[in-house]
């Protein structure tokens, strides 16, 4: 089927998320859709799939106008869509799963599980996509999860299939299965939209590549261009997608942890006996698939998370028993994994949010009485200097954007002489610009011989970022690996579980698609035409002590 | 002229006091439905300090009117602590905590000590030393029957306490993180436990500051229906204010206006008083869903994201 976007815009209050803008995509084309966190590729495919109504244009499907008041004429006219987030019940069956929304009911209204479970097997076994229709939810990995719901989309005809951003959530590995299936789906003839901000996944899968940047279609690009390139149009200027950054000269060990458990109150075991060091002056990244106790190890650091068992000592004095202020006061920075719910107040100004956790220092407080006028001067001067971009530092911090919150939260962070710096996926969300942005101040922070923790999902953030990397699975530590020798590949599989030795063979003896363009590229040539350096460079305010 | 106008002001202070100890609680994201029981306990301690003691005068009043406050906030931290320590509910318990309040002042009353006539409805007078004189006095408008007493300056000047609190001390900080964020307050260090119990405590003291307003000031003694429903009309003067210091301030007044105002109008025009309820109602009903008000209205519904004109620009750029 082939679908046309003429025109459509969507407009809310004074934003112009959609304008404009047209697409097409020819019958079994695999579209990628480019475009930064906001560029408004999210709302074009709600458009698409009927949850908004948009301001102007007119939606084609193979040549004729229509017009969708909800999902469900969207999915009657073949329309399936794929969301980040998925839309399942985890303790349903996936037949079950795959029926909910249009039951099939034989007689007497008496739901007919069979025909469903029989669909699931058909569109399975048709793809490869081996899924067990009789298996909970629950029990899936995230990617069969995913699987799930493309069958579901299937199951309803779907002739173009919308993805958010699949792969996400994925591991490399995973991804190449699933590249695997968007080429199964296109041999058949589905057209598949495909909504990313990753630019590597765009060259290896997209048949043509529309470029978004805010609300408006700023190009068509081919799958041959570079990352640089395609990085430029998203952005809309040259931009370094390489960490610059000279190699570590870390000290002795700063931070150590030994043996550390966590238990939920449920009784799971989410951190299972970790030890690892990090030395002053080094970046440790901690890769692994979201979920694999990462969130709760860094929670467990700060005080946040009860540890069950174990120690911390920082700089040779034990952490435990000290609530998360005294840690704070200790000097560990921390940027939560979460920033709208655990980094930022969103109902408070700029400029509270930027002393959430010093209000109550002498500087900002003489006894229980605040100062707002200290207040205000911090964080004009924090906010220049991580280069936030606001309008008054009195307005509610919802209303920058994400990039520039984040800024607000590394600023508070780093705004005092810290002795472990722990980032707990610094960059989610973030445009490139801002990206860049924020590793350069993790070096920096690391060149002032901070230890530094970060913690992230992003194999891209933690193979540029990395002195060492020790890749989480299941609450374990499978395995800590130079950052100099880490490749793509081997991280992949050691994130699904496999022992270092193996991984590092298996990953020699066979290399994913991803993998694949890491090598293409590598010896690196400096990716970036120009180095931008777009932030002014204060002098570093805080010595270390 | 202005009888009618300081007879709100009178029937606004215990409105507006408790009003603010609502506030406080709005703020740190407490509901606290038990300024009821809160004003009844500090109206038990402020009567019995004020009858049943001979201090020198000023000194009477200010014991009297700190016990009630002390009433009202060891009444107010029960559910405070029992939220901290254990996760209780706080709606639940200060709504158990008001009937418990209810029946004690009811088995006060028949005691010997606070009903010496065995009525069981009045305590004794409490003792001139402990009333809040008489705002304006005989010798500045002789002749009047004004019944505005200094418990309106007390109402005031919690008012700017509340806004200092919450606008300019660390502590209001805190309690306004706790209530808007109370992840991102723990991750930042703050005891959300510690909060709830202070906010939980001020409020109490405020609501007890209502009673000392009643049994110190209006009504002179101790009597079963003091509270009258003070504290329920505090969460809709609280909710009228948006839980602001001077917007529960201003709120307070109106509805001491409408209750002063409700039984003149009644025999005056015989207009039933009702109407004030419908009123108040009405009030509550369109700050409570202003979706709902968008509806009949057809108002457009404010942007997710109010960018402003700089943005906007840059954005352009």
């Amino acid at each position: 089927m082939k679908l046309e976007l003429r025109g459509i815009t969507k407009v809310f209050g004074p934003l112009v998320a959609n304008d404009h803008i047209d697409l097409v995509v020819e019958p079994g084309e695999i579209h990628a859709l480019l475009g930064e966190n906001g560029a408004g590729k999210s709302t074009l495919m709600n458009v698409l799939y009927g949850l908004y109504d948009p301001d102007g244009g007119e939606i084609l499907l193979d040549g004729e106008q229509v017009r969708f008041k909800g999902p469900g004429d969207a999915v009657a006219a073949g329309i399936g869509m794929v969301h980040q987030h998925f839309m399942l019940v985890p303790v349903f069956t996936v037949a079950e799963s795959v029926a909910l929304g249009y039951e099939p009911a034989g007689p007497g209204g008496v739901l007919d599980l069979d025909r469903a479970r029989q669909r699931v097997t058909e569109i399975s076994e048709r793809f490869g996509f081996h899924v067990d229709p009789d298996a909970l939810i629950e029990d899936l990995p995230v990617g069969v999860q995913q699987r799930v719901e493309i069958i579901k989309a299937l199951s309803r005809d779907a002739k173009v299939l919308i993805l958010d951003e699949p792969t996400a959530v994925l591991t490399p590995q995973e991804t190449d299965e699933l590249i695997g299936i968007m080429g199964e789906l296109k041999e058949a003839g589905t057209s598949i939209v495909f909504i990313t901000h990753k630019l590597r996944e765009v060259r290896a899968v997209a048949d043509k590549i529309t470029v978004i940047r805010r609300g408006k279609v700023v190009g068509e690009a081919s799958p041959s261009s570079t990352e640089t390139e395609l990085a430029s149009m998203m952005v809309g200027r040259s931009v370094s997608l390489t960490v610059d950054k000279e190699p570590a000269t870390p000290g002795g060990p700063a931070f150590v942890v030994e043996d550390l458990t966590v238990v939920s109150p449920a009784g799971n075991v989410l951190v299972d006996d970790i030890s690892f060091e990090v030395r002053a002056g080094e970046i440790l990244c901690i890769a692994g698939v979201q979920g694999n106790g990462q969130t709760e190890l860094a929670e467990a650091i700060l005080g946040l998370e009860e540890v069950d068992s174990g120690r911390m000592v920082l700089d040779g004095t034990e952490l435990g028993g000290t609530g998360v202020r005294d840690r704070l006061r200790a000097g560990i920075g921390f940027v939560p994994e979460d920033r709208s719910t655990d980094g930022v107040i969103s109902s408070f100004t700029i400029a509270e949010n930027l002393v959430l956790d010093i209000y109550d220092t002498p500087d900002f407080a003489r006894g229980v009485t605040m100062s707002p006028t200290k207040v205000a001067e911090n964080a004009v001067r924090r906010a220049d200097e991580f280069d936030v971009r606001y309008t008054d530092v009195q307005d509610p911090i919802s209303t920058l954007s994400g990039g520039n919150a984040q800024k607000v939260v590394l600023a508070r962070e780093m705004s005092r002489p810290l002795r472990l710096l722990v980032a707990s996926q610094p960059t989610r969300g973030l445009d490139v610009g801002s990206i860049e942005f924020v590793h350069n101040r993790v070096v920096r922070e690391r060149d002032k011989g901070t230890p530094c923790i970060i913690v992230s999902t992003e194999l891209d953030e933690v193979l540029g970022l990395a002195d060492r990397i020790a890749v989480m699975y299941r609450g374990r530590i499978v395995g800590v690996v130079d950052g100099a020798d880490a490749d793509r590949d081997m991280l992949g599989l050691m994130m699904a579980g496999v022992p270092l030795e193996d991984a590092r063979r298996q990953a020699a003896e066979h290399h994913s698609v991803l993998g694949e363009a890491d090598r293409a590229e590598t010896p690196g040539a400096p990716a970036a035409a120009a180095e931008t350096p777009h932030t002014p460079d204060p002098a570093s305010p805080e010595e270390r002590p | 002229m202005v009888k009618p106008l300081t007879e709100s002001m009178v029937f606004s202070v215990p409105l507006i006091l408790a009003g603010l100890g609502i506030a406080v609680g709005f703020r740190a994201g407490l509901f606290n439905i038990g300024a009821q029981g809160q004003i009844i306990v500090g109206a038990i301690v402020a009567a019995w300090l004020g009858f049943a003691f001979d201090l020198p005068p000023v000194v009477h009043l200010l014991v009297a009117i700190l016990g009630g406050a002390i009433g009202g906030a060891v009444y107010g931290g029960i559910p405070g602590v029992l939220k901290a320590r254990f996760g209780a509910n706080e709606v639940i318990v200060t709504i158990m905590l008001n009937y418990i309040a209810v029946y004690l002042i009811s088995f006060i009353l028949r005691q010997p000590t606070f009903n010496p006539g065995r009525t069981g409805q009045r305590s004794p007078a409490v003792s001139a030393d402990a009333t809040y004189p008489l705002l304006i006095p005989e010798w500045l408008v002789p002749g009047n029957t004004f019944r505005l007493h200094w418990g309106f300056v007390v109402a005031v000047l919690a008012t700017v306490f509340v806004w200092w609190l919450l606008e300019r001390s660390t502590v209001g900080f805190e309690i306004r993180a706790v209530g808007a964020n109370p992840k991102a307050a723990r991750t930042a260090g703050m005891s959300v436990g510690r909060t709830t119990i202070i906010t939980m405590v001020v409020a109490g003291a405020l609501a007890g500051l209502a009673a000392t307003g009643q049994v110190l000031g209006t009504e002179g003694s101790l009597t079963a229906g003091v509270a009258a429903s003070y504290g329920f009309d505090a969460i809709t003067v609280a909710l009228l204010g948006r839980s602001r210091p001077w917007g529960t301030f201003f709120a307070g007044l109106l509805f001491g206006a409408l209750k002063a105002g409700g039984f003149l109008m009644q025999s005056l025009t015989q207009t039933p008083i009702d109407i004030v309820l419908v009123v108040q109602s009405l009030i509550v009903l369109f700050i409570a869903a202003p979706p709902l008000v968008r509806t009949i209205f057809r108002l457009p519904a404010p942007s997710a994201r109010p960018r402003s004109r700089r943005a906007v620009k840059e954005a352009a750029a």
